[in-house]
């Protein structure tokens, strides 16, 4: 069986008309999960998996079946499933063992998922490429001497290398959509307030979302339609009943072209975004250039709000009711010497960037301003909307870069998010699809293309998502 | 915005952390890095800032409906670096 190309929609199929059964298809999956394991995507395979194919088993015999029903999913790290660890790929949590289990996994364990492990991160979601992880890198398959991205890369890299059907992250300023182009899967990030964040491992929690990773727009939106609604334990979820706008199928495509052209973009990306505009003007839709000046500074905003909410978010962790604990000499010391030495780097250094602005004297110098910005932002958007359906930009500004290439720089692995993290600000939701392949040595890179909707604009990405895997090329620049 | 040692250091006391002296070196260059960066935020409201927390507004709700006593608590005890009973331990603070 080719399982690589396998999506849910087929394999629902095949499962529901008794061509194979759940716990066949979760053994080749897992197979796959071994098989692959140089990749370092998953930081564990579940013992349970049995178990759980069982259950879906009995409710597709009992035909309650799902579109859910019996898929094999891989969960980021930082998502509690009850009884399982959930360590954020940090050593400050890596023997947390979750007693509850997260909104997002209730929803899919009720729908008859299979989880089948849970994947590699950057540290507590902070970074753009799971070299953050306290548990080592993970690896692209397209190229094992390239960063998969991040911070979801365990579960994009899973699933691009056909250990998985489906994967869940989270996103608080790119951390799907910029995994998924760099491993050629798609990857959505829902308006915030679609997906409940209960039970999140949380990061800065005005941005974060939790979203599928998928082979295709469709199976992007089963899963999507799976975990969506309102849940009680998460005061930001919208009730099902909030008043939205309808939809109808997008027709004008506005893009901020002189955002595009950023510094720092790379040329092959430019062009194959130009392509893709090309391919949807093909399939009937009309491109329009917008101004957005404000996006310009999306991640001024994003590096003072993400570390100002990182620093309170992360008090929590204090070596006394979870965690990591290393002892000193007074309580102070065990606080001291256990945050000192169960937080990575980068998030050290977030948490104290994020101390400093909201510090006395200045905080509204840089937080205050930030949250200015951040409704200027807003507006520009909602403006911007009134004219056009759907927004385009390339996801990344680069392909997948080397290894090591940026760690050491944290400003220039900040840039590769300029064209996610206004998303998060803005709070709406966004697609990445693959879009082609760059070529680098014997590799082939992928990239995506960014579809951006307003808030609760979900159908209008899938819709220009569809069209758009129908007319895209496979060309390679 | 130049950022000096002693604010490192103030720093991280406010936040809890604990961190080697080549590491204090290489927080204060990255941290005035980034906030030259960040900075830019203060150019674009220069003109139309009035100082404002936002749209966004925490949403509570009424604290009703406790679940039954004690049906978590093993489960999160069990979580603590150290218990004594059905209680947390940490070292004296006076």
């Amino acid at each position: 069986m080719d399982i690589k190309n396998l999506t849910i929609k087929k394999a629902h199929e095949l499962l529901v008309n008794k061509k194979m059964s759940v716990l066949e298809l979760a053994n080749e999956v897992t197979k796959m999960a071994k098989e692959s394991s140089d990749l370092n995507a998953y930081l564990e395979l579940f013992s349970d998996v049995r178990a759980q194919a069982e259950v879906a088993q009995k409710m597709i015999d009992e035909g309650t079946a799902t579109l859910m029903t019996g898929i094999p999913l891989a969960m980021k790290d930082n998502i509690l499933i009850k009884g399982k660890i959930a360590s954020a790929s940090s050593k400050m949590l890596e023997n947390y063992v979750a007693t509850y289990d997260a909104g997002v996994t209730k929803k899919l364990r009720e729908a008859g998922a299979i989880f089948i492990g849970r994947t590699n991160m950057d540290e507590f979601a902070m970074g753009g490429s799971t070299e953050n992880s306290a548990f080592g890198v993970t690896k692209n398959p397209h190229d094992k001497t390239r960063v998969p991205g991040g911070s979801s890369g365990g579960s994009a890299a899973a699933l691009s290398s056909g250990a998985a059907l489906g994967a869940l992250g989270t996103d608080t300023g790119g951390s799907i959509r910029q995994p998924a182009s760099f491993c050629g899967v798609v990857g959505l990030k829902p308006t915030y307030g679609m997906v409940s964040r209960s039970g999140l491992i949380s990061m800065a929690s005005s941005l974060d979302q939790a979203g599928p990773f998928a082979k295709t727009v469709e199976d992007a939106e089963i899963i999507f339609d799976c975990i969506k609604g309102h849940d009680p334990m998460d005061s930001t979820s919208y009730p099902d009943d909030f008043p939205r706008k309808n939809f109808n199928k997008p027709r004008v495509i506005g893009v901020p072209t002189e955002f595009v052209h950023a510094k720092g973009v790379d040329a092959r990306v430019l062009k194959n975004f130009e392509e893709s505009l090309e391919q949807m003007k093909k399939a009937g839709y009309e491109v329009r250039e917008i101004s957005l000046p404000s996006l310009a500074h999306g991640l001024s905003v994003y590096y003072i709000l993400m570390p100002a909410e990182v620093s309170s978010n992360l008090a929590r962790m204090d070596g006394v009711r979870y965690g990591y604990h290393r002892d000193g000499a007074n309580l102070l010391e065990d606080y001291m010497r256990s945050r000192g030495e169960g937080f990575g780097r980068e998030v050290r250094r977030r948490i104290l960037l994020g101390t400093y602005v909201l510090s006395s004297g200045y905080y509204d110098a840089y937080y205050g301003r930030a949250c200015a910005v951040r409704e200027m932002l807003k507006k520009d958007f909602e403006k911007a909307f009134e004219d056009v359906d759907i927004i385009a930009t390339p996801t990344t500004p680069t392909p997948a870069f080397k290894i090591g290439e940026k760690s050491s720089d944290p400003l220039q692995m900040y840039l590769a998010d300029i064209f996610t993290v206004p998303v998060n600000i803005a709070g709406v939701p966004a697609i990445s699809v693959p879009s082609g392949f760059v070529s680098e040595g014997d590799a082939k890179l992928p990239l995506g293309i960014q579809f951006i909707a307003p808030h609760f604009g979900e159908d209008a990405l899938f819709a220009a998502g569809k069209d758009f895997e129908k007319v895209r090329g496979n060309a390679t620049i | 915005m130049a950022i000096e040692l002693k604010d490192v250091e103030h720093l991280l006391g406010l936040a809890r952390i604990a961190v080697s002296d080549s590491e204090k070196e290489l927080l204060r260059h990255d941290l005035e890095e980034i906030l030259a960066y960040v900075s830019q935020v203060k150019d674009v409201t220069a003109e139309l800032f009035v100082p404002t927390a936002g749209e966004l507004r925490n949403v509570m709700r009424e604290d009703e409906n406790p679940h039954e006593s004690g049906i978590f608590t093993e489960d999160i005890l069990k979580q603590a670096p150290a218990r004594d009973g059905n209680r947390i331990s940490v070292k004296k603070i006076l």
